[in-house]
């Protein structure tokens, strides 16, 4: 699967997180994983969104750009996406198995 | 200063200049009820937070400044949705402020609430909950800000009521929200693009809403002249540009005329300003003008190249940009173009009625503009009636053609032209409707019967979902399943039941006169006209297909 990440820069608050993943869900697209975190003073947030990268991709990352608490969005072909099938050690053995 | 969230409000609303209030209130919007109380702002009372957000959309659509509607929680909010969505999708500037249970009470499933704001992300610009009642000091005005500014849309604001009911301290009231100044465009691509005209043998104008969202119709028209550009438009961009001028080359798409759809063949270059390429209007669109190379024009980057690759395009404001690009362009007469137009016009016009009967809708859609005043404010449901008024209603003025064209809302003529009446008291409202699209928000006329307007509403009455009939008819074998009413109540008995005046065409002595009496007369009028069910609207494009291939 060709993958790509697209990372952005938000505002952080509640609702933010339910207007990205919500624009791409009703594109039919599914997000394969999601990295959050503050930044800085905590007003901000970064978000990186491992997804298949298709020709949706561009409307998508057009379509990010205008969401009000969007600051940045930049898709990236240059990542190590590794770190996303790392989570569960990163953070701490997960305790739900896999079904 | 130290007041209720409730008051704050309605104390920023009035500082926006404010001063009518659209909706219906209910338990978690009565605080807010109780402020405007103390307010100048005015309230109307509809009967259906879906008649309320048209109401607005009346206002917004008319004057292109923001309007305001209240909603309570729960159903409240989700009556409200579809004026919303379809505020969305025509880019109209309101803004709905919606009751919410109390935050403590928030997802417990109380009475009447609702996830106002989960349901609203999908077809706002933005909403809001606000949380405490400090921050509608930021809040109100920026969503002012948000619905004006750019591509214009719906905010939606969820107040939760002990929001509306605490008490807030402030220094110093927040500026009202004013709409940002559109960017100044490119001149580098501009130049790019004045080239490409310049340079072009057969170019055309695809425009749309966004040419009078952005108040560009003067600018438009400069440009098409100073060129020989002819102009197509959209449903949404009648009204635009003057359409007795004989560089209007009509509306475009599905039910654009042949000569129209023929011209956008064999254009060379689409100069497209203001649109978003919208499937009713391209047809299928990798064969919409096969020929031409594209120039778009925007304020929405989103728009760009979204569903029809560019050549060149520029994101900015239409104003600045075509006012700019109107001093770049060659003074050019482009007399075989032209030539080409006027026979294509002549060969491939709308078709013409086979009787001269009043009672055939194109027939009633003449007579009606011949007797209306010319500044009178028209809108639509949507169905058949709307598409012939779109094709044979002259709009030569911005913002006197209303009618729902993205989300093709049913029930949105009535509310919006009451909306079009509060704004414009000096002009006559016309309701052009159907009888199914009619009984879809008919508890308006008792909204309609408290204000008593001049606004008159014509219902071309063929007993049946006309335009799914005529779908069904074309494309299903002539299987009429479930398009044919059973019964249908007399409108203009009813109408006399809500103490409005109700006309039956067919009963008058001289329908004509008639049709001059509900124009010209004060007030508030209701009339019926049967007209045959078997009436299509032609052309028509079967959807899906390349907008040359049209039937009829």
């Amino acid at each position: 699967m060709n993958t790509i990440v697209i990372e952005l820069l938000v505002n952080n608050h509640p609702g933010v997180m339910s207007h990205i993943t919500g624009l791409i869900m009703r594109r039919a697209c599914n997000i394969e994983g999601i990295l959050c975190g503050t930044v800085g003073d905590g007003n901000t947030s970064r978000i990186y969104l491992l997804m298949k990268d298709d020709w949706r991709i561009p409307r998508i990352v057009r379509q990010l750009k205008n969401l009000y608490d969007v600051i940045e969005v930049v898709p990236r072909d240059d990542c190590d996406t590794a770190v996303f099938d790392r989570i569960p050690e990163l953070i701490g053995t997960g305790v739900i198995s896999p079904v | 200063m130290k007041m209720t969230g409730a008051e704050l409000i309605t104390r920023l609303l009035e500082r926006q200049g404010i001063n009518k209030i659209i909706g219906i209130p209910g338990s978690s919007n009565l605080p807010l009820y109780s402020a405007l109380a103390e307010s100048a702002i005015s309230y109307v009372l509809a009967r259906h937070e879906q008649g309320a957000g048209f109401i607005a959309q009346g206002i917004a659509r008319s004057t292109g400044r923001p309007a305001v509607c209240f909603t309570t929680s729960g159903p409240g909010a989700t009556n409200a949705i579809t004026a919303i969505a379809d505020a969305k999708l025509d880019s109209v500037p309101i803004i709905v402020i919606t009751g919410q249970v109390a935050t403590g009470m928030m997802g417990t499933d109380a009475f009447q609430e609702v996830d106002t704001y989960g349901l609203t992300i999908p077809i706002t610009k933005h909403n809001f909950l606000v949380r405490t009642p400090d921050e509608l000091l930021k809040i109100i005005p920026e969503a002012f800000t948000l619905a004006m500014s750019g591509r214009p849309g719906p905010v939606v604001i969820d107040i939760p009521r002990d929001v509306q009911t605490s008490m807030v301290e402030f220094d110093m009231y927040p500026a009202p929200g004013e709409k940002n100044n559109g960017m100044h465009p490119d001149m580098d691509r501009l130049e790019r693009i004045a080239q490409k005209i310049n340079s072009s043998r057969k170019p055309i104008l695809y425009i749309g809403g966004g040419i009078i969202s952005s108040d560009t119709c003067a600018g438009l028209y400069a440009l098409s002249k100073r060129n020989s550009i002819p102009v197509t438009s959209s449903l949404m961009g009648l009204g635009a540009f003057p359409s007795d001028n004989p560089l209007f080359s009509g509306m475009l798409g599905m039910h654009g005329a042949r000569y129209t759809n023929y011209i956008l063949d064999e254009a060379d270059l689409l100069v497209a300003l203001g649109v978003r390429f919208d499937d009713r209007a391209t047809g299928k669109a990798m064969e919409f003008a096969p020929n031409a190379s594209v120039i778009h024009i925007d304020i929405d980057q989103a728009e760009i190249d979204k569903i029809r690759e560019t050549d060149l395009n520029l994101i900015g404001d239409l104003r600045h940009s075509i006012k700019e690009l109107v001093h770049l362009v060659e003074e050019n007469r482009r007399e075989d173009w032209m030539g080409y137009i006027a026979s294509m016009k002549k060969e491939f016009p709308y078709p013409e009625p086979q009787s001269d009967s009043l009672f055939h809708p194109v027939n009633l859609l003449r007579a009606i503009h011949s007797r209306a005043d010319k500044k009178s404010i028209v809108t639509t449901d949507v169905g058949q009636h709307q598409m012939w008024t779109a094709q044979y209603y002259p709009f030569n003025h911005p913002r006197t053609l209303l009618t729902s064209g993205g989300l093709g809302t049913m029930g949105f003529g009535l509310p919006t032209a009451i909306g079009a009446a509060i704004a414009n008291p000096d002009r006559r409202i016309i309701c052009i409707s159907g009888d199914g699209s009619f009984l879809m928000n008919i508890q308006e006329l008792a909204t309609l019967k408290d204000l008593e307007p001049d606004l008159t509403v014509f219902i071309m009455n063929n007993n049946s979902l006309g335009l799914v009939r005529q779908q069904q008819e074309l494309f299903f074998g002539k299987k009429y399943v479930s398009s044919l009413f059973g019964s249908n109540p007399d409108f203009a008995g009813i109408a006399e039941k809500f103490g409005i005046r109700g006309i039956n065409l067919e009963l008058e002595n001289d329908p004509m006169r008639a049709i001059e009496r509900s124009l010209g007369e004060t007030g508030p009028c209701v009339v019926n006209v049967p007209v045959s069910l078997d009436d299509n609207v032609f052309p028509m494009v079967p959807p899906g297909s390349a907008n040359r291939e049209m039937i009829g």
